[in-house]
């Protein structure tokens, strides 16, 4: 584990990771709820964000409640994924871009504003790529929030 | 539920990220033109409303241990596909969990779940454990994990674009080496 967090940023992720204060000065509520000061509370998340450990402080929605999306996968040869991959993640519509180990070798999610942006996304991806997108719509979800315990040997 | 056109542009906004200043919404309403009040407001709303299911900090599991990360899939007959997930969904360890279409000829699984791990060994024995405890052994499944990850980064959700552009390059964000790591 090479990871080197301190004592105060472990605390940020294990509490905030939901619930984020939607006070004016969040990082000042905080820093009382932990026992410190509101410049020690900025400091620790921007580093935790300069070492690429947080990506941003934000929100994760609810499947078609703030648009529209779709799991997608494609077939891409072996010797081609490096190339494909990173014209898919070029579109500012993928969310995420994953290798999987399967004949469906490429996943990603495709997120937009309303439904039709998103099958032009997907037309724009096959016509970039030259191959086919299959989709996985989602019809029910059962869990949904991603937040980590961090859980440390 | 129908988006106001404040609501949609909080939420493009939000894409960034919480600016890291003393007051963060203020700036925000700065950018969009209204006051710190009425963002914090429209926040609460998306929250309340459950369009937002979660609001926080949104961490790179890989780049913080987590690269053992299991994709599992199950062909699972439609009516009993959401008891098996709500039951799948409480199992410690699951961290999403869901239905979705299959693709004809393609794709025959329905119900998804995620599993991330800090290695293969114990996120195979806990897919052996859910498999056991759900009596799912005759259910066609697979197990993908994650090799490489290309891209994470906020949905594009907010207001409808007239057309899709291709981004400039720099808008495609570099992925930190420790989160390209193979798992």
């Amino acid at each position: 584990m090479s990871t080197e967090l301190t004592r105060l940023q472990t605390r940020l992720i294990e509490h905030f990771q939901r619930g984020f204060p939607t006070t004016p000065r969040p990082f000042e509520t905080i820093a009382s709820e932990l026992g410190t000061n509101e410049d020690t509370v900025i400091s620790a998340i921007s580093d935790l964000k300069d070492k690429g450990y947080l990506d941003r402080i934000g929100a994760t929605y609810a499947t078609g409640r703030a648009g529209a999306s779709s799991l997608a996968a494609m077939e891409v040869p072996d010797d081609q994924l490096e190339k494909i991959a990173a014209q898919v993640s070029h579109f500012t519509e993928i969310n995420h871009n994953y290798e999987r180990e399967d004949k469906l070798n490429l996943w990603f999610v495709v997120t937009a504003a309303d439904q039709a942006s998103l099958e032009t996304a997907i037309k724009a991806i096959e016509t970039k790529t030259g191959l086919p997108v299959y989709r996985m719509p989602m019809i029910e979800h059962y869990r949904l929030d991603l937040g980590f315990a961090l859980k440390w040997n | 539920m129908e988006l106001s056109n404040l609501q949609h542009r909080l939420i493009e906004r939000l894409r960034d990220g919480l600016p890291l200043g003393k007051h963060p919404y203020a700036d925000i309403a700065n950018d969009l033109g209204t006051t710190e009040g009425t963002v914090i407001e429209t926040l609460e709303q998306l929250i309340a409303h459950k369009v937002i299911n979660r609001f926080g900090m949104i961490i790179r599991h890989r780049a913080l241990g987590y690269q053992a990360n299991a994709m599992c899939v199950f062909d699972i007959g439609d009516d009993a596909a959401p008891d098996i997930g709500k039951a799948m969904a409480a199992l410690p360890y699951v961290t999403l969990c869901y239905r979705r279409e299959r693709v004809a000829g393609v794709w025959p699984y329905n119900l998804y779940c995620m599993i991330h791990g800090r290695d293969r060994l114990t996120v195979r024995a806990q897919i052996r454990h859910l498999i056991a405890r759900l009596e799912l052994h005759d259910a066609p499944h697979k197990v993908l994990f994650s090799k490489q990850c290309f891209t994470q980064r906020a949905g594009k959700y907010g207001a409808p674009r007239a057309s899709v552009s291709l981004p400039a390059p720099t808008e495609t964000r570099a992925i930190p080496d420790e989160v390209r790591e193979i798992s």
